[in-house]
């Protein structure tokens, strides 16, 4: 039966090929989650060692003063970056779908900041919020000499210049997402709407923006999951200072994994990230598996 | 119900970009009229709908509707109604509240939005669906929710916009009765956008026949199909299409007659428009029920289609083919020779030229 | 009368400028100069010299423009110890990048096609987790990954990162591309196995020239997303082989002593080069790859 033959083959073949995924998702994926999940209720330190300490670690975690700062920063970046640029991003997207002039330049230009990365942004931005050279110096001489914008030098500002910095990389894929929305409603959508009189802000509110559910999903998604991995930004802008103002917790894991060894304080709080992201992803997930079924149906 | 409103559409042109899609176009809609646009995608239709509803600028010309001129007007300003193909109605609201979002907006009183709701879902039959979103209503239960939202706006002119062209062919015939049915009841004027010519023959009043960014011919279903004004209008209304042979005009001993690859075929009694000249190439059309058996025209049956209430032979008349509408009874056998008859008054004559009616 | 008959509307309606719509250039004008601020000061700065960057005023254009900030940046500027410029950085990220996207997209291709044509044993389990742990932070694998690539001995190699990036590519790619072919017709796919095509063959003649739209998003994705890296080229790439990003983060973060701002923004302006390049050459292209990777599931 050269045909079965031919088709275990390629039975085979399938499985071959999926077999580096299935290797990467045991091992990489799920062994080292464990293993950093083991590592989080041992005493380790400079080294991993076996003593089972239960949830010690945490428990000193949650004492950490630098952790709590971290997750605060993380609370309030979080919540202010998702609202700004979901915002910014859907108001844009409404702009440029009012058949504007030169439209693809301001797509362009609104969305070019996407394509660098956070290291390029928080340079940028460091460079530009610099009270010495940048906007503050610029203003007092321009003739307000009792200007002042040092947010990024105050230990109680400076969170808000990373949702600056955060908010202007992010804006534009929220518009693109948007406006890929805003397009994919029927024409006719809008033609009804005018002929029942409806003036635009009425249809945007009542009509369109709850027809964009999915896609304010799925940037809010997108935009959530950088806010977690949040590192990069904080490194080149302002390194987590003045002090430890501006700590994230992707930082203070990486700093007491590589230069203050504290392997059971770092893993003990990459887990808690990783119970965060459950807690946010698992419902979406939940949620958009019963849309695809109901779809479906 | 609604005020009675004409509508007049006096030298409207419309372009997009470097486009020309209507060219100086004239039409007057009488109050209560029934008018339906045909004509193949790409005829200009659905702009001229779309025009008269104000969703379009023209370039040119005016728009009146009731007396008014509304070419500048907003379409809300118009007294309009407008029903879509893709029904466009507004997916996260209730049927109830597709058909009153408009109203309510407009500001009017609670009490006489619920009467209109109330009453115009009654006439469609969809009052148990009030409280049901679009999602989970089937396509035809759509379309009668997005004619109830141009029920309550109880306009004087409604306009459709190939309101049928989604549905399969069942429901599509249901509800083409269902608009017949509403507009003996509102006797509103209904402007009515089709490129299925059973829909235009079955609703209208009269019919415009497009192409080519201008109408072809304006009339009566009867007129249009009995005398169409063109080749294009000829073949493009009627189902089975209309036979066309190609030939020549004659003059024999006098009297007019059609000869084409031996055989004639005389043409007294057919009603002239125009005065060809001896030997012009025409092109003589005829309705496949047109035919009748028992002439002086040999032909050859090649094939016989049985469609139930009767049959379609398809037969050859002096190379060309032709096909004939026979009653379900008859005897008709593939390859057996008959002689047929193409009465004059029943025929069409066409300029092989320019097209035009003879 | 016939006064009345000249001024009856007729022809296009005129148009006005409404209010409405000045607000919507007003917002559009004044957004686009907010987000392209920061390229044109970045452009200007490392145009000056630092004579003129320590008087302030950094919209000004440059009074004496010079090149030498730029050369400077890209071969003597001190990443650390070492004063090679950031040439050393790009090289590195070249290396870094043309193995780890042709990798990804190989594996990421081939495995969307086996889960979405071929019925495997728990491909849907598969194809699940990968689309969770697509959301989960680096963090919690980084620890054991070092350990077990230091095993392994491919630490601080530049094998070591083309593999991590092919890791980590691998949900995103998985997912764009079996989201492409579940939307190909599965006659296609019945038609090649009728034609006695096996795995492979199918994959590499049938599957492969179709999905040319996914390859060229795939590639704009990759080659971004990997040059724009930070954080994993810090840890597994090595001292020998920092990309780019840490190499400019390195010269800019770490100098003693008055900083170059004209040559940290040419540095910056430098890392940003590539991706802004792949930004304005692709065009929608990168709107569809974010739209594509956006939509998951």
């Amino acid at each position: 039966m050269p045909l079965v033959r031919h088709r275990t083959a390629s039975r085979l073949a399938a499985g071959l090929a999926l077999s580096p995924a299935l290797l990467v998702l045991v091992v990489v994926y799920l062994g080292c989650t464990a293993w950093t999940v083991w590592i989080s209720l041992t005493s380790s330190r400079m080294l991993p060692n076996s003593t089972f300490v239960g949830l010690r670690q945490y428990a000193s975690l949650m004492g950490n003063e630098r952790w709590q700062v971290s997750v605060a920063n993380l609370a309030v970046f979080g919540s202010l970056f998702l609202i700004a640029s979901l915002a910014l991003g859907f108001l844009l997207a409404v702009a440029i779908d009012q058949r504007v002039r030169a439209e693809n330049t301001l797509r362009s230009i609104f969305l070019y900041p996407y394509s660098m990365s956070f290291i390029v942004t928080g340079l940028v931005w460091q460079w530009l919020l610099n009270p010495g050279f940048g906007i503050e110096k610029m203003v007092r001489d321009l003739g307000f000499p009792s200007f002042r914008f040092d947010w990024i030098v105050r230990q109680d500002m400076v969170i808000y210049t990373l949702v600056f910095a955060a908010v202007w990389h992010a804006a534009g894929l929220v518009m693109a997402i948007m406006l890929a929305g805003l397009r994919g409603i029927d024409e006719d959508i809008w033609k009804a709407a005018r002929i029942d009189g409806l003036p635009p802000w009425r249809v945007y509110l009542s009509i369109v923006i709850p027809m964009l559910g999915a896609s304010f999903a799925t940037a809010a998604v997108l935009l959530a999951t950088s806010v977690v991995r949040l590192y990069d930004l904080s490194v080149a802008m302002t390194n987590g200072g003045p002090g430890v103002a501006s700590e994230v917790p992707a930082k203070f894991v990486m700093d007491h994994l590589f230069e203050r060894g504290n392997l059971g304080l770092a893993t003990a709080a990459a887990t808690s990230m990783l119970i965060t992201v459950a807690a946010v992803v698992a419902p979406w997930l939940v949620w958009q598996s019963r849309r695809t079924r109901r779809a479906q149906a | 119900m609604g005020k009675l409103c004409d509508v007049s559409i006096r030298g409207v042109e419309i372009s997009f970009g470097a486009v020309r899609v209507l060219e100086k176009l004239d039409l007057d809609v009488a109050q209560s009229e029934f008018i339906v646009l045909l004509g193949p995608s790409g005829c200009g239709k659905s702009t001229l709908l779309n025009a008269v509803a104000g969703l379009i600028d023209v370039q040119a010309g005016q728009i009146w509707i009731g007396g008014k001129n509304v070419t500048w007007e907003e379409p809300k300003d118009r007294g309009i109604a407008m029903v879509f193909q893709s029904y466009a109605l507004y997916p996260r609201m209730t049927v109830r509240g597709n058909m009153s979002f408009g109203l309510k907006v407009a500001g009017m009183p609670k009490p006489e939005i619920e009467r209109r709701v109330k009453a115009a879902a009654a006439t469609l039959q969809i009052t148990e669906l009030l409280d049901r979103r679009p999602a989970e209503l089937s396509g035809g239960q759509r379309q009668r929710v997005a004619i109830g939202r141009a029920l309550v706006r109880d306009a004087g002119v409604y306009l459709f916009d190939e309101p049928l062209s989604n549905l399969d062919a069942q429901l599509r015939a249901e509800l083409r009765v269902e608009i017949k049915r509403l507009h003996q009841r509102l006797a509103a004027t209904m402007i009515y956008v089709t490129h299925d010519q059973i829909e235009a023959l079955t609703l209208a009043d009269r019919i415009a026949v497009m192409k080519d960014r201008v109408i072809q011919q304006l009339g009566t279903p009867n007129e249009i199909y009995r005398r169409p004004a063109n080749r294009f209008v000829a073949s493009f209304v009627g189902s089975p299409a209309m036979n066309f042979l190609p030939g020549a005009f004659a003059v024999r001993e006098g009297a007019p007659c059609f000869l084409s690859e031996g055989i004639a075929i005389p043409l007294n009694g057919y009603a002239f428009e125009a005065s060809p000249q001896d030997g012009a190439p025409v092109e003589l059309g005829i309705r496949p029920e047109h035919v009748e058996a028992g002439g002086g025209v040999p032909a050859k049956i090649e094939m016989v289609e049985p469609m139930g209430s009767d049959q379609l032979a398809w037969l050859r008349v002096g190379g060309h083919p032709l096909s004939m509408r026979l009653p379900a009874e008859a005897c008709t056998v593939a390859g057996a020779a008959m002689q047929l008859r193409l009465p004059a008054d029943k025929l069409n004559l066409f300029d092989a030229a320019t097209g035009r009616r003879l | 009368m016939s006064a009345l008959a000249v001024t009856q509307p007729a022809g296009m309606r005129p148009r006005r400028l409404t209010p409405a719509r000045i607000g919507v250039y007003a917002f559009l004008t004044v957004t686009a100069l907010f987000f392209l601020t920061p390229l044109y000061v970045m452009l200007v700065t490392s145009l000056k010299p630092m004579e003129e960057i320590r008087l302030g005023a950094i919209l000004a254009l440059p009074r004496a423009p010079t090149l030498e900030p730029w050369i400077k940046a890209w071969s003597a500027a001190c990443t650390g110890l070492r004063c090679d410029g950031i040439s050393v950085g790009f090289a590195n990220s070249v290396k870094i990048l043309l193995p780890s996207v042709a990798a990804s997209i190989a594996v990421g291709s081939l495995t969307g096609y086996a889960l979405s044509f071929w019925r495997v044993c728990g491909a849907g389990l598969l194809f699940g987790a990968l689309m969770i742990v697509a959301f989960v932070p680096y963090q919690i694998f980084i620890y054991p990954l070092v350990r077990v690539f230091a095993f392994a001995g491919i630490n601080n190699s530049i094998l070591g990162i083309v593999l991590i990036h092919t890791i980590f590519g691998l949900p995103t790619m998985t997912l764009l591309f079996r989201n492409y072919f579940a939307s190909l017709p599965q006659e296609l796919f019945k038609a090649a196995r009728v034609d006695g095509a096996g795995f492979f063959r199918i994959f590499w003649s049938v599957m492969l020239p179709m999905a040319t739209p996914m390859l060229i998003v795939a590639v704009i994705l990759q080659v971004t997303g990997i040059w724009n890296d930070f954080i994993l080229g810090l840890i597994f790439a090595g001292r020998e082989n920092l990309p780019m990003t840490v190499q400019l983060n390195n010269i800019v973060n770490s100098t003693q002593g008055e900083r170059a701002y004209n040559v940290d923004m040419a540095a910056t302006l430098l890392t940003a080069l590539v991706p802004l390049a792949v930004y304005f050459a692709s065009g929608r292209w990168f709107v569809r790859g974010i739209a594509a990777g956006a939509v998951k599931g």
